[in-house]
């Protein structure tokens, strides 16, 4: 089994347009900044994938990554639980014109739906947002003398992901608390891409360090030099 | 002109009732400025949403690893015995009741012990990241804010006006100039600036203080 692709271009092939993404990170921290921009390499050769929903804690930052995606008009809406940043240009702009959606959902509720859409669970109850306008029109219900809030799972078509070490069967590890959302949306997407910063063989990552099982992973892509996107930020980079 | 306590003085309070060894949580912003007050002795396990239990101070500048930030996207550092997780995990100890302390701030806090810290209304891009998830998840939920908006009017009402954050959930609010438990749905003053009367504490808190036999002072260094 080996589910190294060539190159970037080859990771992010058939994305096609109105698709769901997951992208992982937290902020700069674990952002696939390499398969973003590739994908929008993609958007600005052919005009697709474009209609994007991108699911992320946040909703991109300056110019770069999802920023990026926002600005070159290829997402349509984003499901987040905190669309601020340093520097929220690209989305604020296009939100107040009323050119992007927006779903938004409490972090450990945004979590914990792309854990249930990965696990198989449909709907689940959270105490989180009882008595909130970000319950309204949501089912509740009382357990043992508390009230709590239905919610359902979120899955994915493609999840874009970077991991520290990937084997070629797909196992993967993460750097520092780069992992955050990045193991739940390996498992709740059909199709997830990952960029490694470095692809090792099968048996080269001991199996008690593995995070992500191969399982939950279906491309592999080597990019040895990963950029960080906060480190990008303050260089004043921009992918335009 | 009141004499009130400054942020700082605020926060130092604060800190004097978290524990030696209790895992907390810091909203960001105002909040974070309690782990810098811990008393001689004690340190606490500090969580942050994004997944770290045991995180420190701030790298010196230039030695930031942008992997390794806390949920307010600052750089920090590792204290021995640290352990990453994913988000799930980490909101598993939020609202699994796993945390001792969660402090935050707040717009309004109210009597029944509602809380509104996330929307000052329809207007702009709304953000709520995991303040709807932390006000249900530790033992104790402790807000730090003025007692007063910048325009003087009450922060501690007696329903909020704006969009809750949570409903029943403040168990205790430091302000500039008191100490108040939310018990029963009341507000029950435990100390005050000592030389603050009570009416005049009462007349700028928005629903009815409940007055115990003994009330403290409320002292802090100068900071």
């Amino acid at each position: 089994m080996d589910k190294t692709v060539p190159d970037l271009a080859a990771a992010v092939a058939g994305i096609e347009d109105g698709m769901v993404l997951m992208i992982g990170g937290f902020g700069g921290s674990g952002a696939p900044i390499e398969l973003i921009h590739a994908l929008i390499d993609r958007f600005r050769a052919t005009g697709s994938p474009g209609n994007l929903t991108v699911v992320n804690n946040n909703a991109g930052n300056g110019r770069i990554g999802i920023a990026a995606m926002i600005d070159a008009g290829m997402v349509a809406k984003m499901v987040c639980s905190f669309p601020r940043s340093a520097d929220p240009r690209a989305f604020t702009e296009k939100y107040l014109k009323g050119e992007i959606g927006l779903e938004l959902v409490p972090q450990g509720t945004l979590a914990e739906r792309i854990r249930a859409g990965g696990a198989g669970i449909p709907a689940f109850y959270t105490p989180t947002s009882y008595g909130t306008d970000l319950a309204a029109g949501k089912p509740v219900a009382e357990f043992d003398g508390r009230m709590y809030v239905q919610e359902r799972w979120l899955k994915a078509d493609v999840a874009l992901l970077k991991a520290e070490l990937a084997d070629r069967q797909g196992n993967l590890t993460y750097r520092k608390a780069g992992r955050n959302f990045s193991p739940l949306m390996a498992a709740a997407a059909t199709l997830t891409i990952v960029q490694a910063t470095k692809v090792v063989e099968p048996g080269e990552i001991d199996p008690e360090q593995v995070i992500t099982p191969g399982l939950f992973v279906d491309r592999i892509v080597e990019v040895a030099e990963a950029r960080q996107e906060e480190a990008l930020m303050r260089q004043g980079a921009a992918y335009q | 002109m009141m004499d009130r306590l400054s942020n700082a003085q605020i926060a130092w309070r604060a800190a004097q009732d978290i524990e030696n060894e209790a895992y907390v949580n810091l909203g960001i912003g105002f909040p974070e400025m309690v782990a810098k007050f811990q008393p001689p002795g004690r340190q606490a396990i500090f969580h942050t949403e994004n997944g770290i239990l045991n995180f420190g101070e701030a790298p010196t500048p230039g030695e930031e690893d942008w992997d390794l930030i806390n949920a307010g996207k600052k750089a920090v550092t590792l204290r021995p015995g640290a352990a990453f997780f994913n988000h799930a995990e980490s909101f598993a100890m939020v609202r699994g009741g796993h945390l001792d302390v969660a402090i935050l701030g707040a717009y309004e806090v109210a009597e029944n012990g509602d809380l509104a810290n996330w929307s000052t209304g329809p207007k702009g891009v709304p953000a709520v990241g995991g303040a709807m998830d932390l006000v249900h998840g530790a033992r104790r939920v402790a807000v730090i804010t003025d007692h007063v908006t910048k325009d003087g009017k009450p922060k501690l009402v007696k329903r909020c006006s704006l969009p809750l954050t949570g409903v029943g959930c403040v168990t205790r609010v430091y302000t500039s100039l008191a100490v108040i438990d939310i018990e029963q749905g009341r507000f029950v003053l435990r100390e005050k600036l000592p030389g603050l009367s009570v009416d005049d504490l009462q007349a700028v808190t928005g629903a009815e203080l409940v007055l115990p036999e003994t009330i403290g002072d409320l002292v802090t260094p100068e900071l």
